[in-house]
């Protein structure tokens, strides 16, 4: 396949950076999106030009490293899928792709596509555990039976890779999805129960301060996200945090 | 010859664990406040480690190349993690998947980490399900356990295919409960470019802040290696991009012995690559040889037709079949272990019987599962005579429970939908055994300096059983570090902060600036995937699946042919000062370059099979085991412990005599 890349590039945090046009040749419609990224970083540096920098770790869709706004849809055309797992099958040979970072205000662009979403970070740690500590005395796992159904949908929740994804997509910026998966696998969950109500103020209170957006249900973020969290776990955090408000007053 | 002190406390084998724990010493609350360790790496062992330590007191520091502690690749494992609960009443014990875990390893494991490693891990399922970790679960609401390659019991537990991202996202969250708790700060993008030694001991470490390309210095009173395995030295594996040796490289250099290279597992159930471009293995986890017959065709013809697209397999009848794992084996089948399953799909391919364009694929078949499972599901259910289509549609909504998100990502990469055609599979790097030495309290020869997890060489052998890699983190990060670290650190208490603007630190900082100048201003021809690629060539055909003296020794001068091309004539874009991925690529490969060359030669020096590690020189000539790995207990019932002397040939073995006291050598046999 022959592609024309438009490819953003910017130096730093502070750059203004702009998009870059690439003629890539060649492609295996069989390589990753990643791979083809590969090839034209190969080219570029044996043309002493710069590599394009991404992010990317594991390249099997489990790590939420990778985190490309391809084509206008975050995580490209493909569904249920993270950039690293996108292949060139999607696409159509002489096509032009648009490659560019998430964008959102409280995930600053580092270097070319790559984001710091660190805010995600913070969040995390301001609720997002069980205050358990390791001692090796912890009761039997299975002292404690758990109803499969409520085991899965913690599961189901659990999925989230933090890849932000939600964000990118969301017009508000919004990281609604990404904090009620956490909050919703806690709450399903006996061993959650607890902290439940402290764990939604927290999350929810820390999400704002890091500037992320309202939530106002448009439902982006469900279609877009790699791991399918359902839109419903955002109704169930709207009823935690709710629950948890009035309780706190 | 120096002999290497493992520190295997006295006594019984079943009490040493609790003996030992009795007997250290230990630092009081008080004084862990004035204690700092640094932790490098984030995945189960590292992060778990770092999350207890701060628990207890210590001050942590944590270091992870990727932008968050929950990204390391102890992510990607799939499968499940092993304990010896007993749930299944199948018979499960301590002792038995102590026994198991040796005899897998080829008996070339230490007894007294094997057995404190079975002795602990039930506890760790406990303190998972205490941090919310879903595991699967029956109907009845207690945990589910499914089987794995090597044993005859049921005791993994597993998050559907995503185990690995559970049990990390657990550790992950009881470290962000103390990073919250100013207990560990958390240094993101940062990597470990050296450790530094102060009057011998390791007082610290020099990382490089990847954002701003700024050159740290960081001490504490002791440093733990927590940083994975090496398996990217072959460029092709099942690890992460990033995953590196460099941190474990970085010690060995400074004196920690580095134990077994050359034990590698390559794991039979991997994606096939599909051409040049190929970046990545993807494994598929071994949970699917549970329902899944590994085969192919009996006739050339037949395998011929299937490369052109003449046929496909579904169309050859049973008889057209050859299960050769279940011919070969029948007493394990297709549930062999991992080097076993392996070398048998390479000698099929290698005789020609490869499914695929390459010639390197083998079927994984579902069609016999999803009939049993279906007739099993309208039974249950009250269907009476089902059809064939409902048998399938039944069949496959259970297998889909199962694996489905394996079955997906199967799709997504080869464009095949694997319930209707067999999946195609063929064996890929995935798991380091060997790592850098350490004693029982898991303290490399340098003192002060820890290893865990994969990183380390510790508790496998020759050949790690499945899902006993998340085990051995866990355990080493909750419950073996935690407390074996006191007892050396009982020595510290009035220390104080170790200054980093000491002669040490300046020169290990120099150094590491030095060397990255020197790699930017080759300003060479070519890239340093160029570099990495022909050294994973090398390393897969002269040090892969079969290896041999010739081979080996080829190999270890073709790779210290290609360091030195690499030294001349690597291409680095960019500067130091800045985010520059092709910089941290090159370091790593820079390390990758001198480990394999030790790796060749400790394959070398190791002439028999054992494990993962097959010497085409050593297999039995005749009898019942005809063909298979020979192992050679007399000569070799050792760890090969190098000691680095400036040129990765030159390197000095040191042997650790393993002795076996609890269990009797035998062969293993899995017919
Ligand atoms: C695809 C796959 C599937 C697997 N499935 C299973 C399974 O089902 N069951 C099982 O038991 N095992 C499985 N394994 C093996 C198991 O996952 C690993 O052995 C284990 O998770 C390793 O954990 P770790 O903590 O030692 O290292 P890792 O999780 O690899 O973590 C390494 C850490 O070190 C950091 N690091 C590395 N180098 C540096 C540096 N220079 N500076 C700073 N930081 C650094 C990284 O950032 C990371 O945080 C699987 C492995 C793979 C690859
Ligand atoms: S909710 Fe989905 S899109 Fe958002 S971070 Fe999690 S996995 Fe990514
Ligand atoms: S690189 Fe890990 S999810 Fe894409």
């Amino acid at each position: 396949m022959n592609l024309t890349l438009k490819v953003w590039r910017q130096k730093n945090a502070n750059d203004k950076g702009g998009l870059e046009t690439y003629p890539i040749t060649g492609i295996s419609e069989h390589a990753s999106f990643l791979e083809m990224l590969d090839v034209l970083n190969e080219q570029l540096i044996n043309d002493g030009k710069e590599p394009v920098a991404f992010d990317h770790d594991c390249r099997e869709g489990i790590c939420g490293t990778c985190s490309l706004y391809i084509n206008g849809e975050a995580h490209g055309p493909d569904r249920k899928v993270t950039t690293c797992q996108l292949h060139m099958r999607m696409f159509k040979d002489g096509e032009t792709v648009y490659i560019e970072p998430w964008r959102s205000k409280s995930m600053p662009v580092i270097k070319d596509l790559i984001v710091d979403r660190t805010a995600f970070e913070r969040i995390q740690q301001a609720g997002g555990f069980i205050s358990v500590n390791t001692s090796g005395n912890t009761q039997d796992a299975n002292a404690l039976p758990i109803a499969k159904p409520m085991a899965d949908k913690a599961m189901d929740a659990a999925t989230c890779i933090g890849c932000g994804a939600c964000v990118a997509t969301c017009k508000n910026s919004s990281a609604m999805l990404f904090v009620a998966a956490k909050v919703s696998q806690y709450s399903y969950l006996p061993q959650g129960q607890v902290e439940r109500k402290q764990r939604a103020l927290n999350m929810v209170e820390q999400m704002d301060k890091e500037g992320f957006g309202n939530c106002t249900n448009t439902g982006a973020c469900e279609v877009e996200c790699p791991k399918g969290i359902s839109l419903e776990f955002i109704a169930r955090l709207n009823r935690e945090y709710l629950g948890a408000s009035v309780a706190s007053e | 010859m120096s002999t290497l002190d493992s520190k295997i406390p006295e006594g019984p084998i079943k009490d040493k664990w609790t003996k030992h724990k009795n007997d250290i010493n230990l630092v009081n609350p008080a004084n862990k406040r004035h204690i700092d360790i640094i932790v490098v790496g984030t995945g189960l062992a590292g992060g778990a480690a770092a999350a207890s330590l701060a628990e207890m007191g210590y001050k942590v520091k944590s270091f992870a190349y990727q932008d968050s502690p929950r990204r390391a690749h102890s992510i990607a494992a799939q499968g499940g993690i092993n304990a010896a609960k007993n749930y299944q009443n199948d018979g499960d014990s301590i002792y038995r998947l102590f026994y198991d875990t040796v005899k897998g390893g080829d008996y070339r494991s230490r007894e007294a980490n094997v057995y404190r490693l079975a002795e602990v891990s039930g506890n760790i399922i406990d303190q998972c399900v205490a941090q919310g970790v879903p595991f699967a679960r029956e109907y009845g609401g207690l945990l589910d356990n499914r089987s794995f390659g090597g044993v005859l019991v049921s005791r993994t537990f597993y998050a559907k295919g995503q185990t690995g991202q559970q049990l990390l996202l657990g550790a992950y969250s009881a470290m962000c409960r103390q990073i919250g708790k100013g207990k560990i700060t958390m240094y993101n993008r940062h990597e470990m470019m050296d450790v530094v030694l102060v009057d011998g001991k390791a007082r610290g470490i020099i990382a490089r802040n990847m954002i701003t390309g700024e050159i740290e210095k960081h001490s504490a009173h002791a440093v733990v290696i927590a940083s994975g395995g090496y398996g990217n030295v072959f460029f092709l594996s099942t690890n992460a991009m990033g995953s590196n040796a460099s941190a474990a490289w970085k010690i060995h250099k400074k004196g920690a012995y580095f134990a077994n290279p050359c034990y590698t597992q390559i794991h039979p159930t991997c994606i096939p690559r599909s051409g040049d471009f190929q970046s990545k293995l993807t494994l598929m986890s071994e949970s699917l040889r549970n329902d899944g017959r590994i085969w192919v065709p009996k006739n050339m013809d037949d395998v011929m037709a299937i490369r052109e697209g003449k046929k496909s397999p579904t169309e050859l009848t049973e008889d057209e079949r050859d299960y050769y794992l279940e011919r070969r084996y029948p007493a394990f089948g297709n549930l062999v272990p991992r080097d076993v399953a392996s070398r048998a799909a390479k000698e099929r391919c290698d005789a020609g019987y490869g499914v695929n364009a390459t010639g390197e694929a083998v079927y994984l078949d579902f069609k016999a599962a999803i009939n049993r499972y279906g007739k099993q599901k309208a039974h249950l259910l009250g269907v009476e005579n089902p059809n064939d289509a409902k048998i399938i549609e039944l069949g496959e909504a259970v297998i889909e429970e199962k694996y489905g998100n394996l079955f997906q990502m199967y799709e997504k990469i080869i464009d095949e939908n694997p319930y209707k055609t067999p999946m195609m599979i063929y064996p890929a790097v995935h798991y380091t055994m060997g790592g850098i030495w350490c004693d029982y309290n898991l303290m490399t020869t340098i003192p002060g300096c820890y290893a865990a997890g994969e990183a380390n060489f510790s508790d496998h052998g020759a050949n790690r059983l499945g899902a006993s890699a998340l085990m051995q983190g866990l355990a080493d990060g909750y419950f073996v570090l935690p407390y074996t670290i006191g007892d050396y650190l009982a020595d510290d208490i009035s220390t104080g902060a170790i200054p980093t603007d000491s002669p040490e630190f300046d020169a290990a900082a120099k150094e590491v600036t030095e060397r990255l100048e020197k790699l930017i201003n080759i300003k060479g021809t070519k890239s340093v995937d160029y570099f990495h690629k022909k050294l994973g060539e090398v390393m897969w055909n002269n040090v892969g699946m079969a290896r041999n003296a010739k081979g080996l020794t080829e190999a270890m001068d073709e790779i210290k042919q290609i360091r030195e091309d690499f030294w001349k004539d690597v291409r680095i874009p960019g500067g130091m000062n800045e985010l520059n991925p092709e910089l941290e690529k090159a370091t790593r490969v820079a390390d990758f370059l001198e480990l394999g060359e030790l790796f060749a030669k400790d394959a070398l020096a190791r002439e028999e099979s054992c494990g993962g590690h097959f010497r085409e020189e050593s297999v039995e000539l005749d009898g019942e085991q005809k063909g298979e790995a020979k192992r050679n207990d007399k000569d070799f019932a050792y760890v090969a412990a190098w000691e680095y002397k400036g040129d990765p040939r030159d390197a000095v073995m040191h042997k650790e005599e393993l002795e076996f006291k609890d269990i009797e050598l035998k062969q293993r046999s899995y017919k």
